[in-house]
Order: C-alpha cells, then structure tokens, then sequence
C-alpha cells in the first residue's frame, strides 16, 4: 500500500469515493496512526531531536493518548504547526489532536469552534527586564518598549494591561523567542513579554542571567491544553479523561515504576477502576480496561512528565507552583473516576 | 643685437619624467574612481567607516569560533577560556553536530546513501541537459531521472518508478497511433487519456505482478522524514523541471487564438499570479483536506510540489510571453511561408529564439522559486532556514543559538543561487548569435 503512495494520491484526486468518517476514533484505529498537531519546537514542549524522535511536555500527552487508543505510544505522526495554522490543521482534519501550548479561551473554544479537554499547564504572562534598568514592578514600565510575539493572546494581554493601568507602551513586534531574545539583548526593547514558564526557560540560554530580572507581576491567565475539534464528543471524553488519567494517577501515587504492580489489585476501589482492575470504564469511552494504565506506562504520571521535561532538574527548571497537584498548593485536579 | 642667435635650442630630449603623483598609480586610481568630485568624497569616506564599523563588530566574533562542541553552554565555555571571559565568538558546533539533520532531515541515517545517489545522479542528469557537447544519447537517462530520484528517496517497489515511466509511453504510443488514424488535435487527447487510464488503473496492479515476479525494492520513507536541504532540493528541482515545459504551454495559451484555451490560460495565470505563494501552500495543506473525501491521505510533499509547481509555472509563461512578443513578426510569417505546421514552428523556430531571449528571466524565477522552497515551513515542514533551525534551537543543548544557523543557510543558498546565476550568463554567451 505505502509503495504507491504518489499513484494512490493520483486516483484519489480523481475518482474519490472513500467511505465517510464514523468518528476520530474508528479513523484513528483504522489508520493505526495518531496525527498529533505540536508546536515547530519550543524548549521543553516539543521539539525532535537530530534523528526525528520527539519529546517534551507536549509530546508526551500526545503519546499517552496513542497509547491509550492505539496501545503503542510510538505510533503517532508528530505534525510540527505554526501559531497562524495550529487551529486550521485541527479543524481541517489534518490532525486528530492540538497539543501546542494553545491557551484555552472563550472565543477560541466558540468562535474557533475548539474543544479544550482540559488544562495540562497552567501559565502566566510575565516580563523580563535588564537589572540595570532598576524597574521592580511591572507597573513602573510606563513609556517603555516591549518586545511581544504576534498571533498570540499575548499581545492582547499586554494591551489590556498596559489600557488598564494608564500607561504608555511602544510595542515590538517579533515573530518567535529566538528572534525576541536577539532583540532584547541587542537592547531593541526594555522588556521582554511571554508565558512565564517561557521567560524562565529563555533566561537560562542567557550567557548571563543573573543580570536579567523577571517582575514579579503575572498579568494574565494562560490555562494551557490540549485541543480537539467540536462536534465529537467521544474523542474529546478519550483525550480529556486520558489527561485526567495522568494528573489522577500522580495524585494516588501511580508511577511508571509501580504501575505493574498496582495494576494487579489493590485496597483502593478508585486507583483499580483507574488501572482497569476494577470496573470498565475503559469500555464506556470506546477503549478497553486498560487504556489508562498503557497511557500512564507510555511516559509516567502527570508529575513525572512534568520533571522529566520541563521541571526543576532540567536546564528550563520551572518549580511546579500553580502545577502541583491541588493538595499540595496547586491547581491540577482530576475529575474523580466513578 | 645678435641674441637671437643665442637662442636656446635643445641638443638631446630629455628623459620622460614620471606623471605626478596625482596622475598615476593607486593616486590616480583613487583620484578618479572614489574622490572625483566632494559628493563622490564624502560618500567614499561614510562608506568606509560603515564597513570597518561591521567588520570590527564582527570581525572577532568569527575569529573566535568554536568548530568543536556537545552544547552551547560548552561553546561559550571554550571561547571564554581561550579569548577572555568578556569575548563573544560563533559557534560553528552546532551546525557540526546537526549537520545530518540541516542535509537530510530526518531520513533514516542507514538509508542516507539513497538521496546522495540521488543527487549525484541529478548531476549527471543534468549534464546533458546544460551542457551542449556532451554525449546526447545521455538525455535518456535524463528522461528517466525522475522516476528513479523518486524510488530513491521514497524507496518502496522499484516496478512503481518503471510503471509511471511505463505511463509515457503508453500516451506516446497513442499520440503515434490516433495522430495517425485521426488528427493531430484528436492525438494529444489520446495521448492524454491513455496516460492516465495507464496510471489510474493498470500501474499499481502491473507493479505488484511484476514485485511478485522480481521484487526489487527498498524501505519505503515516509515524507515526513524529508527536511533540511534535501527537502529544499526535491522541492525546489520537481518545480523547476516541471514548471518550464507548464509555462512554456501556458504562454502559447495565452498567446492562442482559440478561445478557450486562451481564457483559461489567462485565468489560471492572473490567479496564480495574483495569489500570494503561502496563500497557496496554504490552501494546499488544509483547504484540500476539505474537498476531499476524509481519510483519504494525500501526500503533503506531493501537495507542495504541485502548489509550487503552478505557481513559478504562472511567472514563468509571463516571462516566455515577454520573449515571444520581442520576436518580429516577420519570423512568424517566414515560418508560415516555409509551410511549417503550428508546433515545427514553435519548435524550430520561434520557441529557440524566444528561450533564448527569456533566459534571465526564467533564471531568476527560478532562483526565486528555489529561495522560496524555504516557505514550506508555514505548513510543517522542515525546511533548512526556520524549520531545522527552530527545531534545533528546541533542544536544550543549542537553545540560545543565533546567527550561526541563519548564516549557514544564507551561504548554502547563496551558493546554488549565484551557481545558477553564472550558468545563465553562460548560457546566453553562448546562445548569443547576433552581432550587436
């Protein structure tokens, strides 16, 4: 079949008479591929390395996902997607799934016609600034030059701040970090606004960071998540609950290491429902008992994606803060399995 | 007074003297190219100054580069311990140590032999084609090239490339039989019609018969796994062969005095032509997937190709219609007066002059189309500028790089683009047959 892809190509633009979709799921398993939107690269997100293996934060929600569904989390085609055309390829079907630090929002969810299953990081729009500049607080940057990246809430959250504290600001526009930086540094802008899990990962390429500062101000709400298209219910539930499967399982102390053993049984009714010991739930969403333990086996909980990608024993070395799990000061919080 | 007699008469010349200082020499050079005149002075003298501005700016940051390292960090590391703690340098490393993915992407290292063949068959392909005096009979296997670049890279059953090539045949063997039987017009139709019937329902079917009989074949690479300069390559080549013969039809089009063929040559060039390429690359990466039926996989690169291909086909008819309106008519009419049909004219004789007056302008669509090989990045593909570079930059190891991957990129296209600029104002030497 893949040998006569070009020819397949041909016909199909010409007599294409192929079966209309059931649903994600039934394409998904009879492609025995997931199609997983992800950013072009970002640092701790998604990005491949030399030989095309991808992984980051990101990623690794993606290949969860195939694991549940298709019960191999290497069997994804990782789809690199820019700003401008990461909602396009979703609703055009190019991808099943958007996992690319997309902030969840009002008109993209309506307007867009989006669904977000959920938040798997929860982010801020913050400022960087050079020390010698002597500005502690965001709101001593009246008259200052900016440097924000286009196509992003971003620049909208600046100019929403900026209007509400009366003050004046000469944005920059910039189209990625790597350019951002290079202008921050050459001195193009005062500041430097962005996620501030992005800051923080910026600011450690810096050959100097300590002469940089980020205010301590966080200027907006940048809930995080991973994307699908409206209008498919039982895809959404597989993608929302697989995310909820991950945070759930770090709050009840499911890791990669214990899962075999857990998964055989254990005292407690909701980590065996979880783990498909116990009940079906699987089944109620389209996949079998023991999807959620092949999604936690393809890269740990919640917790240890978090580590292993983007937390404090990386060269990015974000702390968990608002991340953590519920209990312990954060705001992850998984939806109970019943 | 008899002084007149005293008169001074010179017995011997005397030697030549050197021209002053003003007017030989570097001094003279000086004088009349860079201060000529106070306007010419001042600029000379700005223009210096910006020059030594950027060479001292840069100057030391290319001497202190760093060709050896695992990591950004352990660059600056090294150029801080050998230049001081304040130097900056580049740092070359990084293109040393990504340099399989800025070539090949992300192709699988143990298959890497299959695009090199690739390439240095493209080569000789090319020879005859570019080259006059080279054997002609090597033009055949610049005919089959393409099929077999593309089993090359794509891998997959070698019978595949034979039954595409098979296609042209069979539309051949039909514009012989029906141009023969009926008329010329009738012929290209059949021809047409078989190629396509060939590819649509013989050649996948033909090719497993034959893979079962003598299976020659390599492991297929999905194009996802294209990136970096060989991307470039096969996009930036297929649309530059393809979109010659395809611009070369659409400016007769245009030129035509039938009417609907004229209408939809000008149609399709104004709206190609009129649409920005991302707009086209665009709609070639999602919009499709609207119309077409869903499931059905369409390969991207091909997509792209195509999208491309029409689009520097577009120019390059506006480029040979400008030829052809610089030839006299009287051309045209001797022609006519000879009893040569439409095509031997066009073919001996208006098509050879209106080539040769087009050549600048094909090749700097060209050189343009290949640049803009680099937009692919707008609907994920790799590319060597932004796309290998951003994924480059991702890594924790290079995070932080900058210039070093833009000015890699910058010179490996400067390279092809001004090598095909030089062959061009070689070519038309020697084309150049008037004596102006």
């Amino acid at each position: 079949m893949k040998t006569s892809v070009f020819l397949a190509g041909l016909a199909v633009a010409g007599l294409a008479a192929a079966a209309a979709s059931a649903s994600t799921l039934s394409d998904v398993q009879k492609r025995g591929v997931l199609n997983c939107g992800v950013n072009t690269g970002l640092v701790g997100f998604g990005a491949p390395d030399a030989n095309g293996h991808w992984t980051g934060f990101d990623v690794a929600m993606c290949r969860a996902v195939a694991a549940a569904v298709l019960g191999d989390s290497s069997k994804i085609k990782f789809v690199p997607t820019s700003g401008e055309t990461r909602f396009t390829a979703l609703q055009s079907g190019e991808i099943d799934m958007l996992a690319r630090n997309s902030t969840w929002t009002f008109k993209r969810e309506n307007d867009l016609k989006l669904t977000f299953v959920g938040v798997n990081y929860y982010d801020g729009q913050g400022f960087m600034v050079k020390k010698s500049l002597g500005v502690s607080s965001a709101k001593e940057l009246g008259g200052a030059t900016i440097c924000v990246q286009t196509g992003t809430t971003t620049e909208l959250n600046l100019a929403d701040y900026f209007k509400q504290h009366n003050m004046q600001y000469t944005p920059i526009s910039i189209k990625n970090d790597a350019e951002g930086k290079q202008q921050f540094l050459a001195g193009a802008c005062d500041a430097y606004t962005t996620d501030a899990s992005g800051l923080a990962a910026l600011r450690a390429t810096f050959e100097k960071p300590a002469d940089y500062v980020i205010l301590p101000e966080i200027i907006s709400k940048e809930p995080l998540g991973p994307v699908v298209r409206q209008g498919d219910e039982q895809w959404a539930s597989i993608v929302r609950w697989t995310l909820y499967a991950l945070i759930e399982a770090e709050e009840l102390g499911v890791t990669s290491k214990n899962l075999e053993e857990l998964s055989k049984g254990t005292k407690n009714p909701e980590l065996n429902r979880l783990l498909g010991s116990e009940d079906n739930l699987g089944g109620m969403i389209g996949l079998d008992k023991l999807w959620a333990k092949r999604a936690i086996a393809a890269g740990g909980n919640y917790g240890e994606i978090f580590e292993a990608n983007i937390g404090t024993s990386t060269p990015i070395g974000l702390a968990r803060g608002l991340n953590a799990q519920w209990n312990k000061g954060g705001l992850m919080y998984a939806i109970p399995f019943h | 007074m008899s002084d007149v007699t005293q008169a001074f008469h010179r017995s011997q010349m005397i030697p030549a003297r050197e021209p002053p200082r003003s007017q030989r020499g570097a001094w003279k050079w000086m004088h009349e190219n860079l201060f000529s005149s106070i306007g010419n002075g001042v600029i000379t003298v700005v223009t210096i100054a910006i020059v030594l501005y950027i060479v001292t700016l840069s100057l030391p940051w290319f001497l202190h580069s760093v060709w050896n390292a695992k990591s950004l960090t352990e660059c600056r590391t090294i150029i801080h311990a050998t230049w001081g703690e304040n130097a900056g340098g580049a740092c070359w490393a990084v293109i040393h140590q990504n340099w399989n993915l800025y070539v090949f992407g992300f192709y699988p290292i143990a298959q890497y032999w299959r695009p090199t063949l690739a390439f240095v068959l493209l080569l000789v392909a090319l020879m005859p084609i570019l080259f006059s005096h080279m054997p002609r009979k090597m033009i055949w296997f610049s005919a089959v090239y393409p099929a077999l670049a593309y089993w090359l890279i794509w891998g997959g059953t070698f019978w595949i490339a034979v039954t595409i090539m098979l296609g042209f045949v069979a539309g051949w063997l039909a514009l012989r039989v029906a141009t023969r039987l009926a008329n010329a017009p009738l012929g290209v139709a059949a021809a047409v019609l078989a190629a396509v019937l060939w590819w649509l329902f013989a050649a996948g079917p033909v090719a497993s018969g034959l893979q079962h009989l003598v299976p020659i074949r390599l492991p297929f690479v999905a194009s996802d796994k294209l990136g970096g300069f060989l991307l470039a390559f096969i996009v930036g080549m297929c649309a530059i062969g393809f979109s010659l013969p395809m611009g070369i039809l659409l400016s007769l089009g245009r030129r035509s005095d039938m009417p609907l063929i004229k209408t939809t040559s000008v149609v399709f060039i104004e709206f190609i032509r009129g649409v920005p390429l991302i707009t086209l690359l665009f709609t070639a990466s999602f919009l499709l997937a609207y119309f077409l039926p869903p499931g059905t996989t369409f390969d991207l690169v091909l997509r792209v190709i195509i999208m491309v291909t029409l689009f520097s086909a577009a120019y390059i008819a506006e480029v040979i219609r400008g030829g052809l309106a610089a030839i006299p008519r009287g051309q045209f009419e001797a022609a006519d007066a000879l009893g040569l049909t439409y095509w031997q004219a066009q073919r001996l004789i208006i098509m050879p002059q209106a080539l040769k007056i087009s050549i600048p302008g094909i090749v700097s669509t060209f050189i343009g189309l290949f640049k803009d090989t680099t937009l692919v990045i707008i609907v994920g593909l790799l590319d060597p500028l932004m796309g290998i570079t951003n994924a480059v930059r991702a890594s924790t190891l290079w995070n932080g790089i900058y210039w070093e991957p833009y000015i890699f990129s910058g010179v490996i296209f400067f390279i092809f683009c001004f090598g095909m600029s030089r062959y061009s104002m070689y070519l038309e030497g020697k084309l150049k047959t008037d004596h102006r």
